[in-house]
């Protein structure tokens, strides 16, 4: 026993070093990685984000270098705070909340202190780093907008959140990612791929080279260029004609579905999101809930189309074969059912389509709708025969462009009526849905869906899903969903007489104080009552103008849709605008302009501000 | 064979161990100092060129050793041990402090430290009293007069304050209990310290409640048997008596810079990164290597210079590292063969002296070992001692050297003898 004692505790201390070891070393392996090595520091080496130019290759954006103060908070030793503040330029509070959200997040990762340093800021700062351990400054790639348009469709990148990080592990804190527009759409086309540096560190945080002589390093690849469909000129130009009105624009080319303008009013210089003042500026655009500058609403708005809707009203009409082009409805200042009247002005009576579409008379429209809901055994199938042309028109739903928000708009079902009416309890008609005829009632169209299915019709009848992206520069090639036909259920004969009513529009009709000399433009007025809640209670607002066209006539190489919030009548700001933005595109400068100086001088703020008056007010001036 | 018995006839066995452990002492070594001013191997400003001065001086060391009669040895025991202890005596007024302990004498820019050299020294007196024929270990006085041996110079090294070296006087109880101690001393012994690191760590308090609990569970356990409850009694006030004047003495006696050792010792203040920090970068170390390890020099932590202290008491962290799983066990099995292998010569010793000395020297670079690589993979508190033949350091490698060298030129000795 007494010789066995020594012996048998060596051989027990030497199988517990055995487990222990193994433990360490063999079974719990996880802190094998690089990554969470903390001996090793990670380095990411930033590549250029791809650049974006307009459809005629000027440059829209471009990069400039920044440099983001970074913490990795285990490693940050006790510091001269106030001297450290006094070169970052915050307060020692900002600092602390700085410092403790960095914690929260990753003691051993890094987090950002300051982002986006300017030159001399970086200068000053970068001698004096090395005394502050934990804190380094990274260098990143800003943008530089070399525009002061196109926000709305560049979209800007901002700092990941948590939320993104858990999802992707490719980013990091205080990394940037495309948040909107084309930013967001094609991150990773124009992000790159980072480059990875692994640096060997000594307990000092001090580096003492590349690991294993940076064998497992990476390095950053440059993202791609990207050349949009956008024409700057005419983007540029749309912007300045919004300005001081609510609404849009857009203008796509036919033949490829290529956007030409995608204007939002108000919109932003996207240099304000860059630099330092970022966070400020981009809070006060966040914060403007009135004006709305970050809310597309081209893509987002859904609005009553009003009156280019009859178009599709008519082409459906033809479509289902319940009017032809001769056929004339009788105008009785409006049109009348049951004991109601749906009211219309004063032009000639009776009107064929051509003339119906010219004068835009809601008579005439509302008795083809009503043929083509009820040609059906019931209103039901008759309004989803209704729905099914339109959907061909890429109405009531995501249009597929490659823009990252969007809404459906509202083309009504039979089973959207149903519930409305409570159906089969009660019954409903067609006479029920009638304001649908002249865009009223319960449709809902975005403004690129109006362009888009203008598009349509310049086509004669089939479209491409409008899209911002012309070629990325290198693969040089594009999704090729924006390379297919999508053919509208309306035969291509039966646009003939749309187009020609929507000529006769600018020639004799709603449009003709508005003509463009020397251009074949085809269009269509709109003015879409609407209504708002001031305190609980429906106000009826001064009505949209609206207006649709495309051009020239034959071969046509831009459609446009352009929509004014309360601008009244359709050819008085939107028909207006159309126009100029037509003649800019085609003939690259203004012969009318008397009806340029007339919008560019021409402001809403006015009318924007009665319901927020708190005033009673009146509409329609 | 008749050759033999005019020659000294040395274990190459243990020789060979010996040689293995240093060499990849130094190779590990090496790694662990390695710094972007050394010029190559022969750089001898730098640590691991000074380790191999200290090697070389160890090879000198190692024939004066075995060149002297064995006879000496056991003959001038006491001598050499009155000599150790004056030296560890002298350190009170010659000594150097370094890092809150005055445990060097400094001979023009080379510390000696004599408390490595004790281990051997005590050894070999407590192997010449309890050899001597009138020692009986189971009598209560030769019992007193052995502990005052060990103790001796276990308290000098307290004051120093070294307590991580003076721990490893403990592991005398073994060669005592080996020649008929009885072995309550052992688990006594075992339980003293544990009292004694546990009120430093925890408070005497604390150690106070514990122990109450403790025997009452016991009592509670053993009712059926009918102790008698005085003894419980008066070992739990012997016991709470001892933890409160361990507590008083650290705390009124020492002074600040000397609770500092004894708390980074214990792992109480380790230093500002925190508590565990050293136990951590190790552990974090050892874990990196995996089954085969990083390759040598090319450990991320011991290249960053985490471990602290990684050339010395932490150097096992470099092996983990640096030659992973397999690296490691190469190195604990020559550790628990080496061992393994006194204590095997020891029992085939003619005379006591030897035997005792072996079962000593078995006894000691067991203690090293477990403390000091139990300390680097996490399992103990930090306790600050080396690696037998591993660590950097010319004291602890010459200690550790005499106090082998001696056991193998009596172990040779015992053939030529025969």
């Amino acid at each position: 026993m007494r010789k066995i004692v020594l012996i048998a505790l060596v051989l027990l201390s030497g199988l517990l070093f055995t487990a222990r070891l193994f433990y360490l070393q063999v079974y719990d392996a996880s802190s094998d990685s690089l990554q969470q090595n903390s001996a090793i520091k990670v380095m990411y080496d930033y590549p250029q984000r791809g650049y974006m130019f307009d459809r005629n290759m000027k440059l829209l954006v471009s990069n400039q270098p920044s440099y983001d103060v970074m913490v990795v908070p285990k490693d940050v030793k006790p510091l001269d705070t106030l001297e450290f503040c006094g070169l970052l330029k915050i307060t020692k509070e900002e600092f602390k909340e700085i410092l403790r959200k960095a914690k929260v997040y990753s003691p051993r990762l890094p987090s950002v202190v300051l982002p986006q340093l300017n030159k001399a800021d970086y200068a000053s700062l970068s001698e004096k780093m090395h005394k502050y351990e934990g804190f380094y400054i990274q260098r990143r790639s800003l943008r530089e907008y070399q525009v002061d348009h196109s926000a709305n469709v560049m979209g800007y990148i901002a700092e990941v959140n948590n939320a993104i990080i858990e999802k992707n592990p490719y980013y990091q804190m205080g990394e940037l990612i495309g948040t909107a527009g084309v930013e967001k759409e094609y991150e990773e086309v124009l992000r790159g791929v980072k480059g990875v540096k692994y640096i060997q560190k000594d307990r000092f945080n001090r580096d003492i080279g590349p690991y294993k002589e940076g064998i497992f390093d990476t390095l950053p690849e440059r993202g791609h260029d990207v050349q949009l469909t956008i024409d700057a000129v005419l983007q540029k130009y749309g912007e300045e004609l919004m300005v001081h009105k609510r609404g849009g624009v857009v203008a796509i080319e036919p033949a490829t579905g290529e956007i030409l303008a995608l204007v939002t009013a108000p919109s932003y210089d996207p240099s304000l999101l860059v630099g330092r003042d970022r966070s400020k500026n981009f809070t006060k655009l966040w914060y403007d809930t009135i004006g709305k500058p970050l809310y597309d609403r081209v893509l987002m708005g859904e609005y009553p189309p009003g009156s280019p809707f009859k178009t599709l009203t008519a082409l459906i009409g033809l479509h289902e074969n319940v009017v032809d082009t001769l056929d004339t409805f009788a105008c009785y200042h409006g049109y009348r059912y049951g004991n109601r009247t749906l009211g219309c002005h004063s032009h000639p009576s009776p009107l064929a389509m051509v003339s119906g579409i010219a004068n835009s008379c809601n008579a005439y429209f509302c008795n083809v709708y009503k043929r083509i809901i009820d040609k059906y055994p019931n209103p039901r199938e008759g309004i989803d025969h209704w729905r099914e042309g339109l959907l061909s028109f890429g109405l009531g739903d995501f249009l597929g462009y490659d823009l990252p928000s969007g809404k459906r708009g509202n083309i009504p079902t039979s089973k959207y009526y149903n519930k409305i009416h409570d159906f089969p309890a009660h019954n409903w008609s067609s006479l029920a849905t009638i304001s649908n005829a002249i865009g009223q009632g319960e449709v809902l169209l975005t403004p690129i869906q109006m362009a888009n299915f203008t598009a349509a019709i310049a086509n004669r009848g089939y479209y491409y899903t409008p899209h911002v992206i012309k070629n990325v520069i290198g693969p040089d090639t594009i999704p090729n969903k924006f390379k297919e036909k999508h053919y509208t259920t309306v035969e291509p004969e039966n646009f003939k007489p749309v187009v020609e009513g929507m000529f006769q529009v600018y020639q004799r009709g709603t449009a003709s104080s508005i003509q463009i000399p020397g251009i074949e433009v085809c269009g269509k007025t709109g003015t879409a009552e609407n209504f708002t809640k001031i305190d609980g209670k429906r106000v009826q607002l001064t009505d949209h103008s609206i207006f649709i066209a495309f051009a020239p006539k034959d071969n046509p190489k831009i459609a446009i849709a352009v929509f004014v919030e309360n601008g009244y009548w359709g050819s008085r700001w939107a028909g207006r605008i159309a126009g100029l933005m037509i003649e800019k595109y085609l003939k690259g400068e203004i012969t009318r302009t008397d009806m340029e100086k007339y919008v560019l001088e021409g402001s809403l703020e006015a009318e924007y501000a009665k319901p927020y008056s708190g005033q009673p007010f009146s509409i329609n001036r | 064979m008749a050759g033999s018995k005019t020659f000294v006839k040395f274990d190459w066995l243990l020789i060979f161990m010996f040689i293995a452990l240093v060499t990849m002492g130094w190779i590990n070594i090496y790694s662990a100092s390695l710094s972007d001013t050394a010029k190559g191997f022969w750089d001898f400003d730098q640590i691991y060129g000074k380790q191999m001065i200290w090697i070389g001086l160890s090879v000198i060391i190692i024939i004066f050793v075995l060149a002297v009669e064995s006879k000496f040895y056991e003959r001038f025991a006491s001598v050499i041990y009155i000599i150790s202890l004056l030296t560890l005596l002298g350190l009170f007024v010659f000594g150097k402090t370094i890092a809150g302990s005055t445990s060097w004498y400094d001979f023009g820019g080379i510390s000696i430290q004599p408390s490595e050299f004790a281990k051997a020294t005590t050894a070999l007196a407590l192997a010449k009293y309890v050899s001597d024929i009138q020692t009986n270990m189971q009598d209560f006085k030769n019992q007193i007069g052995a502990f005052i041996i060990l103790v001796l110079p276990a308290i000098l090294i307290i004051l120093q304050p070294d307590p991580g070296s003076a721990l490893i006087y403990a592991a005398f109880v073994f060669p005592l209990y080996r020649e008929g101690l009885h072995g309550v001393y052992l688990l006594f012994g075992l339980f003293a310290v544990m009292l004694f690191v546990s009120t430093l760590a925890f408070g005497a308090v604390w150690v106070a409640i514990g122990v109450a609990l403790l025997a009452g569970l016991l009592f509670y356990r053993n009712r059926k048997k009918r102790p008698k409850i005085l003894k419980y009694v008066f070992i739990v006030i012997g016991c709470i008596a001892f933890a409160f004047s361990v507590s008083y003495i650290f705390n009124n006696v020492f002074k600040q810079h000397h609770r500092d050792r004894f708390n980074i010792v214990l792992g109480k203040e380790v230093d500002s990164r925190g508590i565990g920090y050293n136990t951590n970068q190790s552990e974090i170390a050892i874990s990196n290597g995996g089954w085969l390890g990083k390759g040598w020099t090319q450990g991320t932590q011991t290249k960053g210079n985490f471990v602290p202290e990684q050339h010395t008491d932490y150097i096992f962290s470099t092996v983990g590292e640096e030659w992973g799983f397999v690296g490691s066990m190469i190195v604990v099995l020559l550790f628990v063969g080496l061992i393994l292998r006194i204590i095997f010569k020891a029992e085939k010793q003619k005379s006591q002296f030897g035997r005792v000395y072996g079962y000593s020297v078995a006894a000691i670079l067991f203690f090293h070992f477990f403390v000091n690589i139990g300390m680097v993979s996490g399992i103990f508190p930090t306790v600050g001692i080396p690696l037998p033949f591993f660590s950097y350091g010319g004291s602890a490698l010459w200690g550790f050297t005499i106090l082998l060298f001696i056991f193998v030129k009596l172990d040779g000795s015992n053939y030529h003898y025969a």
